[in-house]
């Protein structure tokens, strides 16, 4: 199982945290802190797995991002490099060569998609399309809801005129 | 308040704007008042219970709690955002309540209701959402509510809502796992799933129920084997799907997924077993291992391989796969290899040691994840064949390793050598490489224990010497291996002038006398030496100013140096040498014998029992009341050198028996020591002692009569003979906290009695735990009350004294609202630490314990004393009994 997801910039800064088991918010930041210390400072060369009380933490970097998956011992480390990947992708078919920035400024999509990807630490689907078809229906739902409220503040505010 | 309104209204920045105020923050104090500000802003609007900006708000609130700021006061808000009736506001909503809260929040309840609720929406979505929120965070209460809800959601239509509830009750029987079996026929339908997520869904759920019930693995097992090993057939041979496709397999999660229930429904079945082998032969060879992916479908393939019921031919293959990975180039492989290679071992080891090359070259990786695993890898490889060659590889390597992984190197070397230490010259030999190459990184029970060993090895002990004085030569900043050194130079010194018992391959090492205690003055003097290095040197060289005539002036003048140290215990100790070398030339040699075989035996057991008092591995100095931090565990072993109360050490009685009066005499503080082992002897000659041991009376008294008293069971002989413990030799000198009686005969000469006082409480006759034994005493009792103390001491600290009060409630009616109170005289102070409960349950059916501190200033002259007040109430009825306290032990 995946306890928790970790998103750092090489700054050690935090750009996506999504918890499946439970850590008080003290917890978070103490793990935060270690963790981002110990990866942040690992060579490129050396492997990508950390063993860290008790468990493991799968990290790969792409561009000045870290993303990180922390494990249970007897689970599959390779696996969920492939896991991380496939995020990555799928972020990057989304925002379109994603970066940095998009997801700075549009963490709650990174979000939503992610949620696409995992349920309780579990992978949910393979399937890039699939999830970006989910995404992209739900996106038009939520626009579909904004052009109706703007129509009718419209009407209101013609018929206030 | 409309202005209010409007002005609240007008300083709402957008999302975006906001994240940019704060990338914009040059200091953490910039982007604290930013976020300060936003916070107020967004409180205001909350207050205001505005709709219009709850969307942007909750978004706000989730950056910021992302960058560690408290925003529990926005938890409400996404409450009633998921409350809401559009798609925008539920997904905002629940995007809030997986960041914001998490499963032990008690407004988490509160959402059961609109998840209820929105499992039963129309809009698929909307399910997808409280299905998905549920899944992460869900408490087991919540669990037990909506269990029955997303049961009915496995027979949607749509296959994203069937996976969805997959996951959503893997978390579910994880936290209630008597739900597993409701869920037991439903997801056996999702094995069969043509859909991939929602099958790879199925599959997580299926795996996690036979983790929680055994109910549930064998109806697996029984109903779904073949369809499982079907199913992932159809994987390994399907054509190229782009959908699922990496790196040229379909779908690599779903094969890992599909391999890993296969193990746990063959795991301890044969049959099942068997159902599987093709197919596992089948992954083993055909997947292609030139990308991660593939890599990681024969890592999971090969740890099934293992697992499942034994077949030799798929083990080999196995084996086979992790030799190839682990001489892979890639870091990742190599250490997947490792970790299954580890619990390959317990299958089949002979198969692992053929490895045992390669795992070797992986200790010395660059990579500290392999390094670690490939030394645990190593460690659990190691048996009487093959010992040496690992050993010396390890040591060889200790000399280039990292600082870093020098101490997990060396606990590990050391305890192999250890483990494999029969054969005392290469235990002895490879301690030394070890100490000299990493002597900061060994713990000190390791070197006591070398120590323990080489006085055993007696044909072995002038080898043992010189081996140590040519590595201080060479290597001479690594502690530990100066203690050893000084220890064996003081004990064995004459072995190292004279070259006595060489052995036959051994060079001949010419040392004079002076060149001997050349390497003491210099451990002495080491600016970086600790404290028991220093120690050690002392006694060191006490020890050999008898041996050693012609150094025997320079050994004084060294001493005496010492008399001024800053550091108590090298000031006393070297006081206390002094007086030795002027005072008592008659007594000296046969104070310095060498010391006694130490029990070995004892020692490893005691070592692996644990029961070293935990002074001995607490660090130096840890408690910040010791008046004298350095005499607990680092000076064990010193005072365990000068140690001459062995029952077959030669005492003869000529030599030092007409001192022994005046050394005792000299000594009031000694006489407590004496004492406290012979509480049961009769306190009546405890209470003499003591009242005797004041400074009018000290030198007056005749001690050895006392003396003889207080042992009245030993059979008369030199007193000498008598100062020695009844207990046999060894438990002293395992336990290192004990000091020895001689420390307590000089401590007459110590010009501040204040500091043989402290010294003295480190007697061994509080041997080794805590301090002296006294009895308990029942401190007060009424027909409803009864109040027992039991007392301990710190030996450092002899007037203060920890009573442990156990109160127990003589009636049928519970008290409540108890309260102990006590008084004591001026000379002593109390501390009094919170009572373990107020309410005492009746008719002692359990009881309240306390504790107290006292301390009496007086100690020796005054007996305790204490006046107790007791409330508590009897049915909301006060109850107040008083009582004084004079039945003390003596002595506290």
């Amino acid at each position: 199982m995946i306890h928790f997801v970790l998103l750092i910039s090489r700054q050690g800064k935090v750009r996506l945290t999504k918890w499946y088991s439970p850590y008080t918010q003290k917890e978070r930041t103490k793990v935060i802190r270690e963790l981002s210390g110990v990866i942040l400072t690992r060579g490129p060369k050396l492997c990508n797995f950390v063993e860290w009380r008790g468990y493991k933490v799968v990290y790969k970097r792409y561009a000045s991002l870290y993303f990180c998956m922390c494990i249970d011992q007897e689970d599959n480390e390779l696996e969920v490099l492939e896991i991380i990947h496939h995020f990555v992708e799928i972020l990057d078919r989304y925002f379109g060569s994603v970066c940095e920035l998009d997801l700075i400024f549009n963490f709650h999509k990174a979000y939503y998609i992610l949620d696409e990807i995992l349920i309780a630490g579990e992978l949910q689907e393979t399937s890039k399309k699939i999830v970006a078809r989910l995404i992209a229906a739900q996106d038009s739902l939520v626009e579909t809801a904004k052009e109706e409220a703007s129509s009718i503040s419209n009407i209101i505010a013609q018929a206030t005129k | 308040m409309a202005d209010l309104i409007i002005d609240a209204f007008s300083s709402q920045t957008r999302l975006r704007d906001m994240i940019r105020a704060i990338r914009g923050c040059k200091t953490a104090a910039e982007e604290r008042a930013v976020v300060r500000k936003e916070c107020a802003v967004i409180r205001a609007s909350i207050s205001e219970n505005d709709q219009d900006y709850r969307h942007r708000n909750l978004a706000k609130l989730m950056f910021i709690h992302m960058l560690g700021y408290p925003t529990h006061f926005g938890q409400m808000e996404c409450l009633k955002s998921i409350a809401s009736a559009g798609f925008p506001e539920k997904r905002i909503g629940y995007l809030g309540l997986m960041l914001l809260l998490d499963e032990r929040q008690e407004v988490l309840m509160l959402v059961t209701n609109s998840l209820k609720q929105d499992l039963n929406h129309s809009n698929p979505y909307i399910v997808g959402l409280a299905l998905c929120a549920l899944g992460n965070i869900c408490s087991a209460e919540m669990a037990r509510d909506l269990a029955p809800e997303v049961e009915r959601l496995f027979q949607s239509r749509d296959p994203n809502i069937r996976k969805k509830a997959a996951l959503c009750s893997v978390r579910i029987i994880k936290k209630v796992p008597d739900l597993a079996e409701n869920f037991m026929s439903p997801a056996a339908t999702l094995l069969k799933e043509k859909h991939h997520g929602a099958l790879i869904a199925g599959v997580q759920l299926c795996t996690d129920m036979c983790k929680v019930s055994l109910e549930a693995l064998e109806y697996f097992r029984k109903k779904c084997t073949d369809g499982l090993v079907k199913a992932l057939k159809e994987r390994v041979n399907s054509p190229y799907t782009p959908e699922y496709d990496i790196s040229g397999i379909s779908d690599p999660f779903l094969h890992i997924r599909l391999l890993r229930l296969l193990r746990i429904l063959g795991k301890g079945d044969a049959d099942a077993s068997d159902c599987m082998n093709d197919i596992l032969a089948q992954v083993a060879t055909k997947t292609e291992t030139n990308k991660n992916a593939g890599t990681a479908i024969l890592y999971e393939c090969v740890e099934t391989i293992m697992s499942i019921e034994d077949n030799s031919g798929l083990r080999v293959l196995a084996i086979n796969i992790l030799g190839r990975f682990l001489s892979n180039r890639d870091n990742n492989i190599r250490y997947v290899a490792l970790n299954m290679l580890m619990r390959a071992i317990a299958v089949d080891a002979q198969a692992v040691q053929r490895h045992r090359i390669t795992i070797l070259e992986c200790v010395k990786d660059s990579d500290a994840s392999i390094r670690k695993r490939a030394l645990e890898l190593i460690f659990l490889l190691v048996n009487e064949n093959n010992v040496k060659p690992l050993t010396k590889e390890l040591i060889d390597y200790l000399q280039v390793s990292d600082q870093e992984f020098k101490g997990d190197l060396t606990e590990k070397i050391c305890s192999i050598v250890e483990k494999f230490s029969m054969e005392k010259k290469w235990y002895i030999d490879k301690m030394l490489k070890v100490l000299s190459e990493a002597g900061n990184f060994v713990k000190d029970e390791i070197w006591h224990a070398l120590i323990v060993a080489i006085s055993n090895a007696s044909d072995l002990q002038g080898y043992t010497v010189r081996s140590l004085y040519r590595a201080l030569q060479t290597s001479s900043e690594q502690e530990s291996l100066i203690q050893v050194a000084v220890w064996c130079i003081g004990e064995y010194g004459e072995m190292l002038v004279n070259n006595v018992g060489m052995l036959e391959k051994e060079d001949p090492l010419t040392v004079t006398e002076s060149d001997a205690v050349d390497v003491l003055e210099a451990a002495i003097k080491r600016h970086t030496s600790d404290i028991t290095s220093r120690a050690l040197s002392l006694v060191a060289l006490l020890k050999l100013s008898s041996r050693f005539p012609s150094c025997s002036k320079r050994i004084s003048d060294i001493i005496i140096e010492h008399k001024g140290s800053f550091v108590l215990e090298l000031q006393q100790r070297s006081i206390e040498f002094n007086s030795i070398i002027d005072k008592h030339q008659n007594i000296r040699s046969t104070l310095l014998e060498r010391m006694p075989v130490l029990d070995e035996a004892s020692y490893n057991s005691k070592r692996k029992s644990g029961s070293l008092p935990p002074t001995a591995s607490a660090p130096t100095g840890a408690s910040p009341k010791l008046p004298n931090g350095v005499v607990k565990s680092p000076a064990a072993p010193m005072a365990d050198l000068l140690d001459l109360s062995s029952d077959d050490a030669p005492v003869p009685s000529s030599s030092g028996g007409d001192n022994l009066p005046d050394l005792l005499g000299g000594s009031l503080t000694s006489l407590p020591s004496l004492t406290g082992q012979a509480p049961s002897n009769g306190t009546d000659i405890l209470m003499e002692l003591l009242s005797i041991g004041t400074p009018a009376a000290q030198n007056d008294v005749s001690t050895s009569d006392l003396l003889s008293t207080n042992h009245n069971n030993t059979p008369s002989g030199t007193p000498l003979e008598r100062l020695s413990p009844p207990s046999p030799f060894s438990p002293q000198v395992s336990t290192p906290t004990a000091t020895t009686p001689v420390m307590d005969l000089l401590d007459g000469f110590s010009p501040t009695l204040s500091m043989s006082n402290k010294k003295s409480s480190t007697d061994p006759y509080f041997s080794g735990n805590n301090g002296p034994v006294y009895p308990s005493i029942i401190a007060f009792q009424s027909s409803s009350l009864k109040i027992e103390f039991s007392f301990s001491k710190q030996p450092e600290n002899l007037q203060s004294t920890l009573i442990n009060a156990t109160f127990t409630n003589m009636s049928s009616n519970i008290y409540t609202d108890f309260i102990f109170q006590a008084a004591v005289p001026k000379f002593i102070q109390l501390h009094l630490d919170p009572a373990s409960s107020n309410t005492l349950p009746a008719s002692g059916n359990g009881s309240i314990g306390q504790s107290l501190r006292v301390t009496n200033s007086q100690h020796g002259q005054k007996h305790l004393a204490m006046r107790i007040r007791v409330a508590y109430k009897i049915n909301n009825k006060d109850v107040l009994e008083q009582g004084q306290i004079t039945n003390f032990p003596p002595g506290l």
